[in-house]
């Protein structure tokens, strides 16, 4: 992929064991990683147009490939590929039954303009992402906090496919109550928000929650390493919601929002405009920057500047809180998908409960991801195990079929 | 626009959004320089997660082309856009029939020197005026884009209709020259031959703006009077060519001249004044 600097598939194994805690598939992991070089060749021969790093300040060091226009964009080519090849696609359809018989599929029902229709095929390709946008359902795993959750994509992903497949035998995989998860602009819409909810400025600043106190090291590591945790880490707090607060020193240094952040000539009138314990506030700002060590700011790698005896600590990045004005954005979780999922093979293919691979249903993407992604978030592996996946699991189904 | 500029996955497609990013806030100039950059390819929009059923519902290429619509008012003088074309068309028509008989060399350089002189001045007005709100350096590589059209990056045929249009009006233009030099410098007068230089010119030029326009016509569903004047002018000009040894031949050069003359008129007030402010727009630094 083109990235700011090359990832070697090592290093990159070794950055997911960690964020997994070593909850991942090491040989589906490697594929992934592996094949990863190949499907940006595919991809691009199937309409997608790769650029350069956007613009803007963001670290992108190790991230993602970015695509001209972003994932609508590349989806709109494939569809396009797909329907120049003969391929015929069914809008507004739901999928709202599968028929399986001993681990192979038969048939599916399909509601389509408030009608049922039955599909017979020899093989089945299920990518239907995760259960991310029920919130009953994600509120049997995480209480009633769920309810504050964001839904950073469609409101679509219901997961009734996932349902049935477990339903219907398959093995599952994952914890329902892991998800990748990152903190958003409080602001943004339940639903699909997307990209522009995103906030970049915790590692810039102090978080804290709605008592005015710190709660986790805003500077652990670069942050495409660490966004991901800040999303459960903020799901934990009370009301499951959290304040980043910066002074006018590290303007610029971050993408916004889409919204503008809460402003305050002082510290005090600032927390008092997000609504916060004003003296807790000044007080935890107070000791923040007392603990703060004379070190040499430099945002793009791990630096020097850091907190001492406090707790917790800020390890890097830290800079007195001391330039008016004072910005704060409040964050909530923003789920992007959840991991639990049904478990595959390296030919995409799904397992049954007894452990036999199905002869013809094989699982991409969301539907998937939980057998490599068993917890965290490392960026770029879900585009990577969607594209990998998605082509094996096509070409597997193919075989299959001819 | 706060919304492209926190989102940023466009900014490969066009130079609208890296020019977009660029700024904070927006004033009337910045968003009249912006919408006459913008090509109205609508690759943003297909793309866009925000469009609309999205409670965002953003639609950029359309936002863009209303306040084009409007900067065309503004940078004009007086500040019109649009008009009665096809009254003044039936005007100048009957004009020029009701003159037929009389029509020589020297009244029709008058009428469209004239013509030509004033408009070329209004036009010039206009870009000056956006000129200097736009505020820029000038970027040379800018007229490569423009004459290439980088930016109207759509696989609808847009472009080559467009480039048809555009070069073919050139070749029009070119005609016109080299028989204006024919005519005063070497004493050479018309008709010219099938196969001299400005009836070639002027053949290609006209097939070119017949199928160019047609085509745009076609992949756009819509198209201004602009447009339709500009195939009216090379439909009459190419039937008077094929016409001109007839009788038929004055009254079908009375509707060509008088199709021309509307086009000279009503080119400061109609969509012609695209291509000045968007050349304006490609010419502003820093180069992107």
């Amino acid at each position: 992929m083109r990235v700011a600097g090359a990832y070697p598939e090592d290093e990159y194994l070794a950055d997911l064991m960690a964020v997994t805690g070593g909850q991942t598939d090491e040989e589906l992991a490697r594929l992934a990683i592996r094949e990863s070089a190949n499907s940006t060749t595919w991809m691009r021969s199937h309409g997608a147009r790769f650029q350069p790093a956007l613009g803007g300040t963001l670290h992108l060091d190790r991230t993602n490939a970015f695509f001209l226009g972003g994932g609508k964009a590349l989806l709109n080519s494939h569809y396009a590929a797909a329907e120049k090849r003969g391929v015929q696609v069914f809008y507004n359809a739901e999928v709202v039954g599968l028929n399986l018989s001993g681990g192979v599929f038969e048939s599916g029902a399909v509601k389509m303009e408030g009608e049922q229709r039955t599909f017979r095929a020899k093989a089945l390709v299920a990518a239907a992402g995760g259960f991310e946008s029920n919130l009953e359902w994600l509120k049997e795993a995480w209480g009633p906090a769920a309810e504050n959750f964001l839904i950073r994509g469609t409101p679509y992903n219901k997961g009734t496919v996932l349902k049935l497949l477990l339903d219907a035998g398959v093995a599952p995989v994952g914890d329902p109550k892991q998800c990748h998860a990152v903190a958003i602009d409080g602001r943004a819409p339940k639903f699909d928000g997307g990209i522009v909810t995103r906030l970049d400025c915790v590692p810039l600043g102090i978080v804290v929650n709605s008592q005015g106190q710190r709660f986790y090291d805003e500077g652990e590591d670069l942050w495409p390493k660490r966004y991901a945790i800040w999303g459960r880490l903020v799901a934990q707090q009370r009301d499951q919601v959290a304040y980043s607060i910066i002074d006018s020193k590290v303007l610029g240094r971050f993408m916004p929002s889409v919204f503008p952040p809460v402003r305050g000539e002082s510290i005090a009138e600032l927390a008092a405009a997000l609504g916060l314990p004003v003296d807790q506030v000044e007080c935890t700002v107070k000791q923040f920057n007392q603990s703060v060590k004379p070190g040499r700011f430099d945002h793009k790698l791990l630096d020097d500047c850091r907190t001492k005896g406090l707790s917790p600590a800020k390890s890097h990045w830290a800079q007195t809180i001391d330039t008016p004005p004072f910005f704060g954005y409040p964050l909530r979780p923003g789920i992007t998908f959840t991991y639990l999922g049904v478990r595959v093979n390296t030919q995409a293919a799904v397992l049954m409960q007894d452990g036999r691979p199905s002869p013809n249903i094989f699982a991409a993407g969301e539907l998937m991801a939980g057998n490599i992604l068993g917890k965290g978030y490392l960026a770029g592996i879900g585009m990577t195990i969607g594209s990998v996946f998605g082509q094996i699991a096509g070409r597997e189904a193919a075989r299959v079929c001819i | 626009m706060t919304i492209c500029n926190a989102c940023r996955y466009c900014e490969g497609y066009c130079a609208v959004f890296p020019a977009m990013e660029r700024r904070i806030t927006f004033s009337d100039a910045d968003l009249n320089y912006l919408a006459n950059l913008c090509h109205n390819c609508t690759a943003c929009l297909d793309a866009c997660q925000y469009a609309p059923p999205h409670e965002f519902a953003v639609d950029v290429p359309r936002v863009l082309a209303e306040i084009r619509e409007e900067s065309y008012r503004h940078y004009s003088f007086p500040h019109w856009y649009g008009g009665p074309v096809a009254l003044i068309l039936a005007i100048s028509i009957a004009a020029f029939l009701f003159a037929a008989s009389r029509l020589n060399h020297a009244t029709m350089t008058a009428v469209f020197g004239t013509a030509a002189i004033v408009v070329v001045g209004l036009m010039a007005g206009g870009f000056m005026r956006f000129w200097k709100e736009s505020q820029g350096s000038l970027n040379p590589t800018g007229l490569r884009y423009a004459l290439t059209l980088k930016y109207l990056d759509k696989k609808d045929g847009r472009r080559v209709f467009h480039h048809l249009t555009f070069y073919g009006f050139l070749l029009c233009f070119a005609a016109t020259s080299v028989a204006a030099f024919y005519h005063y410098f070497l004493s050479f007068e018309a008709p010219y031959g099938y196969f001299s230089v400005p009836v070639v010119l002027g053949t290609l030029g006209g097939i070119g703006l017949l199928i160019g326009t047609a085509g745009l016509f076609a992949v756009k569903r819509t198209g201004s009077s602009f447009l339709v004047l500009l195939f009216l002018t090379s439909l009459t000009g190419l039937l008077l060519l094929a016409l001109r040894q007839t009788p038929a031949a004055r009254p079908v050069l009375a509707i060509h001249l008088g199709t021309v003359l509307t086009l000279f008129v009503t080119m400061p007030y109609g969509k012609f004044v695209h291509g000045i402010y968007r050349l304006g727009a490609l010419l502003v630094g820093p180069a992107d």
